[in-house]
């Protein structure tokens, strides 16, 4: 078992057309080596679900500015002007989610539940079109799970089998988000052997981790 | 007061509110100011809902830390006994009634406990964020924000603007007064002697009940 691959082959994997994810918030906890990457390559007309859309230059929103989704699953794209220039010139389907919601749907697609109730949403527009159960007198909404087909997520430190240690508040969607995808690529800072990571202080295991490249220090 | 002016008042009047022991979580702009106002020697945990509890000030200039950035990404700190999280345990928090107070600005509010703040339609979409989770989780959800938008009235009978949720709003607090929202309507607690009763009204659209025990808002 061999789980890392050079930035190359992690940018060659991500096609047209792809589902992907991206862990982060605001930039935060972004791969943005990947990102970088993805955005020379060009590959485009994917679907993103990711927290936000980051800021024009940094992060994710590259990739917006670059028009290389068809369709964002976001909970908040208010300081990337551009998703919502082209939200409203209809150049790219973008579906707005609370914060809550998309992490339930997250961690419910990986976690192989059929759906989540949420009491979020109700009374808004959100429920528009969703299926409502009332249990024990309060309403939910039935919210459905995401997965993708690949997810491109940051750590701090990783071992060679994937298991990740975050710093800070980049811990965001990228666990979540690492159990919901076919591909799990992490982007860390340094990858050590197997046995330097103390168990403790692992919060993704490595077998939800399918392949790890090395960013550099940040 | 000038906008400072008000903001700070309508600040420390939150501030007010918290105790010992609360887990708060304050949103972007104006509520965020109610942290320089905490009350002396109380333990109160700010919740940051991209993953943290125990939101400290903003760095020393040159000791920013891009890893530690608040729900607005701007570079903040974390108090010692911090801890960070990820997002579904940070909405666990949110959505499960972890947390004793959430202080939110409003576009609109009305007196069913109604509120519009997250998009204006055709002008402004920029997707809620976590506000609906918030605002339907928090135990307590308290409106921080200028009575009027430059004269025209927030404080309605009933929102024109899509929900950020239906029903929960406790408390607003405005530079004319502090108001409580309940089954019969919105009470004015207190006003700010600054303001007559009959100038509130005028600001508010909503009718507001006036009760007995009413007293002088401070701060």
């Amino acid at each position: 078992m061999h789980k890392q691959i050079t930035m190359e082959q992690a940018v060659d994997m991500v096609k047209d057309g792809m589902t992907i994810m991206v862990g982060g918030f605001l930039g935060c906890g972004n791969p943005h080596r990947i990102i970088d990457k993805l955005v020379e390559k060009g590959v485009k007309d994917l679907t993103l679900i990711c927290n936000d859309t980051s800021f024009p230059e940094f992060g994710v929103g590259k990739m917006v500015v670059n028009k290389q989704f068809k369709k964002i699953m976001a909970s908040h794209v208010g300081t990337n002007p551009e998703t919502g220039r082209q939200m409203n010139e209809k150049e790219t389907e973008v579906i707005l989610i609370p914060q809550g919601t998309l992490a339930e749907q997250v961690r419910a697609g990986g976690a192989g539940l059929g759906g989540i109730l949420t009491p979020t949403g109700v009374g808004t527009v959100v429920e528009e079109g969703k299926q409502k159960i009332e249990l024990d007198g309060i309403e939910y909404l039935l919210e459905r799970p995401l997965k993708a087909d690949i997810a491109i997520i940051a750590a701090q430190t990783a071992d060679k089998f994937g298991n990740l240690v975050y710093f800070g508040a980049t811990r965001n969607f990228n666990h979540l988000m690492a159990t919901a995808a076919e591909i799990v690529i992490a982007e860390v800072e340094e990858i050590v052997e197997v046995g330097e990571l103390d168990p403790n202080h692992v919060v993704t295991p490595g077998i939800f981790v399918t392949h790890l490249v090395n960013g550099g220090a940040n | 007061m000038d906008k400072n002016m008000i903001k700070e008042f309508i600040a420390k009047r939150v501030a007010k509110m918290l105790k010992d022991g609360d887990v708060v979580n304050l949103g972007i702009g104006m509520p965020t100011l109610v942290a320089n106002y905490l009350p002396e020697g109380a333990n109160i945990f700010l919740q940051s809902e991209n993953g943290f509890i125990g939101v400290g000030p903003a760095p020393e200039q040159g000791k920013e830390n891009m890893n530690i950035v608040n729900a607005g990404g701007q570079c903040v700190t974390i108090l010692p006994g911090g801890v960070f999280f990820d997002s579904a345990t940070s909405f666990s928090i949110i959505r499960g009634g972890h947390v004793d107070m959430t202080v939110l600005g409003a576009l609109q509010v009305d007196e069913k406990g109604n509120l519009a703040n997250w998009m204006i339609p055709g002008k402004m979409v920029p997707g809620m964020g976590g506000a609906m989770d918030l605002v339907t989780g928090a135990k307590k959800v308290t409106i921080a924000m200028e009575h009027t938008a430059k004269g025209a009235h927030k404080i309605l009978k009933q929102c024109t603007l899509p929900l950020t949720a239906a029903h929960q709003v406790d408390y607003i607090v405005t530079e004319m007064g502090f108001m409580e929202v309940t089954k019969e309507g919105i009470v004015l607690r207190e006003i700010n002697p600054e303001f007559t009763v009959e100038e509130v009204q005028a600001a508010t659209e909503a009718t507001l009940i006036i009760p007995e025990d009413m007293v002088q808002m401070e701060v």
